[in-house]
C-alpha cells in the first residue's frame, strides 16, 4: 500500500501526458490542420481507454501513492465508460464547433483535462485527492462552458456555473473538515475504520459532516433542490459542453458519492441513506413536473437529468437497507448501470441535436426537430431510441436501468414503504414518459418547416449511428453490460 | 420431429428481420416493391405458425414447442417461450391478421410505405412474442414494446386529430403497465430471484400482498381490454388509426389485456381474483350494457365499432370471472372470434373510407345498390358482430351467456341482453349505410370491392364461417389448459395459518 504503484495510474498518466502533448501541439498547428489535434485528442482517448479495459482484465483493487488512489473493477467500468463519452462528445461537436470559432486546441485540451479530474474523482481514495479531482474538472468545464466568449448567453452561464460550482466546492470542502475533525485522517478506508472501532467520539460532528458532504454531492450530481444550475448551465453552454456536463461527470459525481458515502460512512448509513431517499424523491418530482413545461430540448434535457438522478439515487440508497453483499453489490450495480445507460441516451439526444444544427442557427427547441422523420428517418429513429430509452421503455437500454433499480429498491420485498417508493417513482416516470415522446411526436407526427439540407462528417455519422444501435442492442441483449456493472461491484465490494 | 424446430422464434422473428430489413432497404420510390415484400414476410410468418397448430397436442397441459435459454444471467431471466391450450390460438390468429393488414394498407398508404409496413411486421413478431413467452421479464419486453410501433402508426398514418389520439393511447397504456412492472419486480423478489411465470404461479402468497398484485396486473391488463371505465382511449386511438391499425388494433392488441388475466392475474393470485371477482364482474357488465347502448347512438361508422369492441371484451372478463370452464373457454372463443369480427368490421369501414373520405353513418345510404358483392360480405360481418348462430360470434357468446346464467340467473340475464343490443346497433347501422336508396352522388359514384379487398375479406369470412360451423378443434386445443388453470384458480395460495 505505501508504493507508488505506477501500473495502476497508467490511464491517467497517458491522460495527462497526452493532455500535454495536444496543449503543447496544437500551437504549432494552422487553422486548416486543426484536425490534428482533433485525431490526437482521439487517439489519447483511445490509449487511455484501453489502459482502463486492460486494468479491468486484472481484477483487483489496486492501490497508489500510498494508498490516495484506488483502483478497482468499479473505477474502471466508470472510466471506461467517460472515456467513451469524451470521445463521442468530441467527434459529436466537431459540426458544430467549426461553425463558431471553438474548434480550437482549448476545446481538446480542456476536454482531455477535464476528463483527468473525472477519473481522479472516480479513484480518489483520500478526501484532499477527490477535491483536487473535482476542482480540475469543474475548472476545465467552467473555462469550456465561457469558450465562446461572443455570446453573452454562454458567459451567464459559465458565470452561473462557476458561483453554483464553488459553493458546492465550499460545502464538500465543509463536510470534508468536519470529517477530519472527527476522524482525524483523510484516508477513507481509515475514516470507516475508525468510525466503525468506534474512535470517533464527536457524533454530532459526523453527522454534520454527512449532511455537508451529502448536499456537495447533490450539487454535484444535479439532484434537487440542489439543481437550480443545471438548466440554465445546459441551456447556455454551447450544446457541446453541454453535453461534456452532462455525460462524463455524472459518472465521477457516482464515484464520489459511492467512496465517500458507501466506502467512508457506510457505520453511519443510517442516517444518509434517509438524506438519499429525500433527495431521490424531491429530484424525481421537480425534475419530471418541470421538464414538462419545457419548450427548450436542452433545458428539458437538464430538468430530466435531475429526475434522472433522484431514480438513481434511489437505487444508492437502497444499498445498504438489504444487509448482506449480494444484494448491496447489487443495489450499486444498478446504480452505476443507470448512469452508463443514462449517458449513453443522452450522448444519442445531443449529438442529433449537434448534428441539426449549423452556421447560425442552433437547433435546440423542441420545434426544431419538427419533421425530422420526413427529413431523415434514420436519425429520427436515433432520436427517438435516445428518447425511449430516456423514458425506460424497452426494448432499449434505459428501460434495464429502471427495472434494476426498481430491484435494488424492492430488495426488501416485505416492506410496505419500499413499494409505495417504487410506485411513486414509476408514476413519475409516467409524467417523463409524456415529455419524452413529445419529442417523438414532434419528430414523427409533424409536418418539417426546415429544409436547409444538412450533412455531417462520415465519422460524426458513424458514432451516431454506432450510438443509436448501441442503445437497442443493449437494449435486446443487455446481459454483458449488466454482467459488467454487478461482477465489477461484487468485486470491489468483495476486495 | 415438428416440435424440435423453434417454430415459435420464427414465427416471432421472421416478420421482425423482414420489417428492420424494410426500414434500412426500403425507398419510397418503390412502394410497389415494398408491398410486395411485406405481403411475402406476412405470408412466410404466416406459414411458420402452421407447424404450431398442426403439431399442438391436444391432451397435454403444459406449454409446448417450449423454448429455453438463458438470456439474463444476472437477474435469472431466460428467453423462455412455449403455448399451451390458453395461447395456441392467438399465434396464428395474429400472423392470419398482420396478412390481412398487409392487404388492407395496400392502396391508402402512398408515402413512407416502407416504415408503414416495418411498423407492421415488426408489430406482427412482437406481438406472438407477448403471446408465447413464458418468462416474465421477456412478456414485458414485448408486451411494452409493441407500445412503439402502434404509438408511430397511429401518429404518422393517422386521422386528423391523430398526435392526441397517439399520445392518449401511448400514456393510458403506459401508465397500467409501470404498475405491472412494480409487480414483476416484486415478484421476483418474493420467488427469491425467478422470473419464470410458473414459478409465480406456485408460489403462496398472503392475501394482502395477492390483492395488491391483482389490482396492478388490473391497472394494466384493464386499461388494455380496455374496461369501463378506462375504455376512453380506444374510440380516439380507433377513429385515428390507419384502417390496418384499427384492425390490428382491435383484433390483437385487445386481446393482450385478456390474455394476460389468464396468464398473470387468475393463476398467480387465485385468491384476490375471488375477492375481487364481483367487481370485475359489475365493470363486464357495465361494459356490457352501457356501453352497447353508448354505440347504438355512435354516427361515426368506426366510433361504433370500436364501442362494440369494448362491449364484446366486456364478456371476455365476463367469461375469466365466473370461473366455470364453459365460461372460460367461451370468453377464450370470444377473444378469437372478435378478432376475426372486429377485423372484418374495420377492415369493410376502410373500404367504403378510402373511396369517399368519410366514416359518417349519414353520409351514406344505399351502398347496396352500388357495391353489392361488398355489401353481401358486410352482411356476414354484421351477423357475427351480433353473434348470430353458425357465425363465430355466437360460439363465444353463447358459452358466456350460459356459463353465466348458472352462475347467477340474474348476471346471466343482464349479459343476455348483449343479444339485442348488439343486433340493435350492428343491424342498425348496416340497414342505414347499406339499404335504402342511394343517398347521395358520392355514393352513386362507388365501386364494388375490388379483388384484393374481396380477397382479404373473404378469408375473413371464410374463417367467421369456420369456426362458426365447427368450432370443435377450438375448444378441443384449450380444454386440458382451462380446466387446469381452474384447478390453479380454486387453490387457495394462502400459506396455512394466514
Amino acid at each position: 500500500m505505501s508504493k507508488l504503484n505506477f501500473f495502476a495510474v497508467l490511464p491517467e498518466a497517458v491522460l495527462l501526458a497526452s493532455g500535454c502533448l495536444v496543449l503543447l501541439a496544437d500551437l504549432f498547428v494552422s487553422e486548416r490542420r486543426r484536425n490534428l489535434s482533433y485525431a490526437l485528442s482521439l487517439t489519447a482517448l483511445a490509449a487511455v481507454a484501453l489502459c482502463c479495459w486492460r486494468l479491468l482484465d486484472a481484477q483487483v483493487v489496486q492501490y497508489a501513492f500510498g494508498g490516495m488512489f484506488v483502483t478497482d473493477p468499479m473505477a474502471q467500468v466508470l472510466k471506461l465508460f467517460a472515456c467513451l463519452a469524451t470521445g463521442f462528445a468530441l467527434v459529436y461537436a466537431q459540426n458544430y464547433a467549426r461553425g463558431r470559432a471553438m474548434w480550437r486546441g482549448e476545446l481538446f485540451s480542456l476536454s482531455l483535462f477535464t476528463l483527468l479530474g473525472v477519473m481522479t474523482m472516480i479513484s480518489a481514495n483520500n478526501l484532499l485527492l477527490i477535491y483536487l479531482g473535482l476542482e480540475l474538472q469543474s475548472l476545465s468545464l467552467y473555462a469550456l462552458v465561457a469558450l465562446r466568449r461572443d455570446e453573452p448567453r454562454a458567459g451567464e452561464a459559465a458565470m452561473k456555473y462557476f458561483v453554483l460550482g464553488a459553493l458546492a466546492s465550499g460545502f464538500l470542502l465543509y463536510g470534508m473538515s468536519m470529517l477530519y475533525g472527527a476522524t482525524g485522517t483523510l484516508d477513507i478506508n481509515e475514516i470507516a475504520h475508525r468510525i466503525a472501532a468506534s474512535q470517533v467520539a464527536n457524533r454530532p460532528a459526523l453527522v454534520l459532516a454527512t449532511v455537508f458532504l451529502v448536499a456537495g454531492i447533490g450539487f454535484k450530481l444535479g439532484a434537487a433542490p440542489f439543481h437550480m444550475w443545471v438548466p440554465d448551465v445546459y441551456h447556455g453552454a454551447p450544446t457541446p459542453v453541454a453535453l461534456m456536463v452532462a455525460s462524463a461527470p455524472k459518472m465521477a459525481a457516482f464515484a464520489v458519492a459511492f467512496r465517500l458515502l458507501v466506502e467512508g460512512l457506510l457505520p453511519v448509513a443510517g442516517d444518509w441513506h434517509v438524506m438519499l431517499l429525500l433527495l431521490a424523491l424531491v429530484s424525481l418530482a421537480v425534475g419530471n413536473l418541470t421538464a414538462v413545461a419545457q419548450s427548450n430540448l436542452k433545458r428539458m434535457l437538464g430538468y430530466s437529468t435531475v429526475g434522472q438522478m433522484g431514480f438513481m439515487l434511489l437505487a444508492m440508497q437502497s444499498g445498504v437497507a438489504g444487509g448482506t453483499t449480494a444484494s448491496t453489490a447489487a443495489a450499486y450495480g444498478a446504480a452505476m448501470f443507470y448512469v452508463i445507460s443514462y449517458s449513453l441516451a443522452t450522448l444519442a439526444a445531443f449529438g442529433v441535436m449537434l448534428l441539426l444544427s449549423r452556421q447560425g442557427f442552433e437547433a435546440e427547441e423542441i420545434s426544431d426537430l419538427r419533421g425530422l422523420f420526413r427529413r431523415r428517418p434514420w436519425y429520427a429513429f436515433v432520436m427517438a431510441l435516445a428518447m425511449f430509452s430516456l423514458a425506460g421503455v424497452p426494448p432499449t437500454v434505459g428501460f434495464y436501468g429502471k427495472l434494476v433499480v426498481l430491484q435494488a429498491l424492492l430488495a426488501d420485498s416485505s416492506s410496505v414503504p419500499v413499494v409505495w417508493i417504487a410506485v411513486i417513482a414509476v408514476l413519475f416516470s409516467l409524467v417523463g414518459a409524456f415529455y419524452y415522446i413529445r419529442v417523438v411526436k414532434v419528430m414523427y407526427f409533424e409536418a418539417p418547416v426546415d429544409n436547409q439540407p444538412f450533412d455531417a462528417a462520415a465519422d460524426m455519422k458513424i458514432a451516431l449511428t454506432a450510438n443509436g444501435v448501441a442503445l437497442i442492442v443493449l437494449g435486446v441483449l443487455p446481459q454483458y453490460l449488466l454482467a459488467l456493472c454487478s461482477s465489477a461491484m461484487v468485486r470491489t465490494l468483495g476486495g | 420431429m415438428i416440435a424440435t424446430y423453434p417454430w415459435l422464434s420464427a414465427a416471432i422473428w421472421i416478420p421482425i428481420v423482414f420489417g428492420l430489413f424494410l426500414l434500412s432497404a426500403g425507398r419510397d420510390r418503390s412502394p410497389g416493391v415494398v408491398r410486395a415484400v411485406a405481403l411475402v414476410a406476412s405470408l412466410i410468418g404466416m406459414l411458420v405458425t402452421l407447424p404450431i397448430v398442426t403439431g399442438f397436442d391436444v391432451g397435454r397441459t403444459g406449454p409446448q414447442f417450449e423454448e429455453k435459454i438463458t438470456w439474463i444471467d444476472s437477474l435469472n431471466a431466460n428467453y423462455h417461450l412455449g403455448v399451451d391450450g390458453l395461447s395456441i390460438w392467438f399465434v396464428p390468429l395474429t400472423a392470419f391478421i398482420t396478412v390481412i393488414a398487409v392487404l388492407a394498407g395496400w392502396k391508402a398508404i402512398g408515402e413512407r410505405v416502407a416504415q408503414y409496413y416495418a411498423s407492421f411486421l415488426i408489430l406482427s413478431g412482437l406481438l406472438i412474442g407477448v403471446f408465447s413467452a413464458l418468462d416474465g421479464l421477456l412478456f414485458y419486453v414485448f408486451f411494452e414494446a409493441t407500445l412503439i410501433p402502434m404509438y408511430i402508426i397511429i401518429g404518422v398514418w393517422g386521422g386528423p386529430n391523430r398526435v392526441y389520439a397517439a399520445i392518449k393511447f401511448f400514456l393510458y397504456t403506459l401508465l397500467g403497465s409501470l404498475l405491472f412492472l412494480v409487480s414483476l419486480v416484486f415478484l421476483y423478489q418474493a420467488s427469491g430471484g425467478s422470473f419464470d411465470i410458473f414459478a409465480w404461479q406456485r408460489m403462496p402468497l398472503g392475501l394482502s400482498a395477492q390483492v395488491l398484485l391483482f389490482l396492478a396486473f388490473f391497472a394494466a391488463f384493464a386499461v388494455k381490454v380496455p374496461m369501463w371505465p378506462v375504455h376512453t382511449w380506444l374510440p380516439d386511438a380507433h377513429v385515428e388509426a390507419p384502417t390496418a391499425g384499427s384492425v390490428v388494433l382491435a383484433a390483437i392488441m385487445l386481446k393482450l389485456g385478456a390474455y394476460g388475466f389468464l396468464r398473470f392475474s387468475l393463476p398467480i393470485a387465485p385468491d384476490a381474483a375471488h375477492h375481487l371477482a364481483g367487481f370485475v364482474i359489475a365493470l363486464s357488465l357495465i361494459a356490457v350494457v352501457y356501453i352497447g347502448f353508448v354505440a347504438l347512438v355512435q354516427t361515426d361508422m368506426k366510433k361504433l365499432v370500436a364501442y362494440s369492441s369494448i362491449a364484446h371484451m366486456g364478456f371476455v372478463t365476463l367469461g375469466f370471472f365466473i370461473f366455470s370452464p364453459i365460461g372460460m373457454e367461451g370468453a377464450i372463443a370470444q377473444m378469437v372470434s372478435h378478432g376475426f369480427v372486429s377485423g372484418a368490421m374495420f377492415l369493410c369501414i376502410g373500404v367504403m373510407y378510402d373511396r369517399t373520405h368519410s366514416r359518417n353513418i349519414a353520409d351514406y345510404g344505399g351502398v347496396v345498390n352500388t357495391m353489392p358483392r361488398f355489401a353481401s360480405l358486410m352482411m356476414l360481418f354484421a351477423m357475427a358482430n351480433c353473434g348470430l348462430p353458425a357465425t363465430s360470434g355466437f360460439v363465444g357468446e353463447f358459452m358466456v351467456i350460459l356459463g353465466a346464467v348458472k352462475y347467477n340467473f340474474w348476471i346471466g340475464l343482464a349479459a343476455g341482453s348483449t343479444l339485442v343490443l348488439g343486433a340493435a346497433y350492428s343491424l342498425w347501422m348496416y340497414k342505414r349505410v347499406i339499404f335504402g336508396q342511394v343517398a347521395n352522388p358520392t355514393v352513386a359514384k362507388l365501386t364494388d370491392a375490388d379483388p384484393r379487398e374481396l380477397l382479404a375479406m373473404g378469408l375473413l369470412a371464410a374463417a367467421v364461417l369456420a369456426m362458426g360451423l365447427y368450432p370443435r378443434p377450438l375448444t378441443d386445443a384449450m380444454h386440458a389448459s382451462v380446466g387446469q388453470l381452474l384447478q390453479q384458480v380454486s387453490h387457495s395460495k394462502l400459506a396455512p395459518g394466514l
